[in-house]
């Protein structure tokens, strides 16, 4: 392995400090599930690494308050699933954290890193644009916000400017009845990256929001408002017209997963997949809310 | 092609304590934790084998949990307890999942098989009354090419507490 230094900074200030002081010499590392395999093969080539685990005042943690769940960057994937508010209130993101790697991944792998991989083939990365969660950045300016869909701009980049690292991931609790739901296709069950993924949520309202992943260079996000697709006996013809409409948007390629027809054809099946059980979940809250309501 | 700018190798004083062995070592910044458990340690039961986290050769528990020792730093195990397939029972004696490994001819070839065992160490010290597809999913991250799967998610099973 190319030789770097390593560096244990015990609070947030100083990890930004010294991401500043070496800017593109510098490597933050949380997990270091991908950094590492880039280490390893050269494709990354910092001078120091910046390890962001014992940071006193960004310990590993995830909260609900204020009506969001806030993810500090330190916090692995298995303690995220684990999470009681996550589970109850956020199952799609469970359901695509539940898949990143292996379970050995994901006792290391963290949320903002799955982020910050910027891979176009992130899983976290469609739920967490679809629930509209932004990721708070702290840097030598001060911290700034940003929505993830916004932070991801393409292909292995972010929006991350030089000396900034990502404090925290915070994804707003829906307030009103909203059924979301994650599907991928992969080319064996366990531990393989995303052909194609997708996730979906149906709003109180009946809009439909689709992001997905490994379909372009970033998330694509298309919103059907017709009402089309929220509607439970929908008609076959009328939504394929609107899916037509909503896969249009995605440019998939053709490389070792898969051609981009296939990527194409299996967009539409996970869209079906994800819209149906989005549904139900839609339907499984509104009648535990009417309940509640007598 | 040479570097231009050569660094001097960064090394870090750590320690570590290795099935139960508290140690203090010194390791290069770019030491992953196999390498040192393997050369410092030489507890050569974790395998390399695809080096990038897909193959679960060189599984290990890092406090209480499991993780592709090819991909940790060795520095970031400081101060961390580390057990390796070594450290599964006493020298020349066998844990219950190691024996009901060899009961259920569950070892082909052998070298998937401490990565295999600490995964199923991992599943059992969580979940102690596992389904077969629980099983599954938590060995999903160890590759066996000899294919001999079904009888390690025999052996599995057959030390879950629901079995005894």
């Amino acid at each position: 392995m190319h030789p770097f230094r390593y560096s244990l900074p015990g609070a947030l200030q100083d990890a930004v400090d010294l991401l500043a002081e070496h800017g593109e010499d510098a490597c933050p590392l949380a997990g270091g599930t991908d950094l590492t395999v880039g280490l390893r093969h050269g494709t990354v080539r910092p001078r120091i690494v910046v390890d962001l685990k014992r940071l006193a005042d960004l310990r590993p943690g995830v909260s609900a308050e204020n009506g969001a769940v806030v993810v500090t960057a330190p916090t692995v994937l298995t303690e995220l699933t684990a999470h009681p508010t996550v589970r109850s209130a956020l199952p799609a993101l469970v359901e695509a954290a539940d898949v990143v790697g292996s379970v050995h991944i994901r006792h290391r792998a963290t949320l903002a890193g799955n982020i910050c991989n910027a891979s176009p083939a992130a899983d976290t990365v469609p739920v967490l644009a679809a629930l509209e969660a932004s990721v708070v950045l702290e840097g030598p300016e001060g911290s700034r916000r940003l929505p993830v869909a916004d932070f991801v701009q393409g292909n292995r980049s972010t929006d991350l400017r030089r000396g900034e690292l990502v404090a925290v991931v915070a994804i707003p609790l829906p307030t009103d009845p909203c059924g979301t739901a994650f599907a991928r296709m992969t080319r064996r069950r366990g531990v393989d990256l995303a052909t194609v993924n997708v996730c979906c949520t149906v709003s109180h309202d009946g809009t439909v929001t689709f992001v997905y992943g490994a379909a372009a260079p970033r998330p694509v996000i298309v919103r059907d408002i017709t009402g089309t697709l929220a509607a439970p006996d929908a008609d076959r013809a009328a939504v394929d017209a609107v899916l037509d409409q909503i896969l249009g948007r995605t440019t998939p390629i053709t490389d070792v997963r898969a051609s981009k027809e296939y990527r194409l054809a299996m967009l539409r099946v996970l869209s079906l997949r994800a819209l149906h059980r989005a549904r139900e979940r839609l339907a499984t809250q509104e009648l535990a809310r009417q309940e509640g309501d007598r | 092609m040479t570097d231009p700018h050569p660094i001097e190798v960064d090394t870090h004083r750590i320690e570590v304590t290795v099935n139960g062995e508290r140690r203090t070592v010194v390791v290069a910044a770019y030491t992953v934790l196999l390498d040192m458990l393997r050369d410092t340690f030489d507890r050569t039961g974790s395998k390399e084998c695809c080096a990038v986290g897909e193959c679960g050769a060189c599984t290990v528990m890092v406090d209480g949990l499991t993780v592709n020792s090819c991909l940790v730093l060795a520095v970031e195990v400081d101060g961390a307890e580390v057990t390796t397939v070594e450290g599964l029972a006493e020298p020349g004696s066998l844990s219950t999942l190691q024996q009901a490994f060899l009961d259920h001819g569950a070892v082909q070839c052998g070298f998937c098989i401490p990565g295999m065992l600490m995964s199923a160490q991992g599943l059992l010290e969580e979940n102690p009354s596992p389904d077969v597809g629980e099983v599954r999913e938590a060995l999903s991250g160890n590759l066996c090419r000899c294919a001999g799967y079904n009888r390690m998610f025999e052996a599995v099973l057959s030390v879950a507490e629901d079995a005894r």
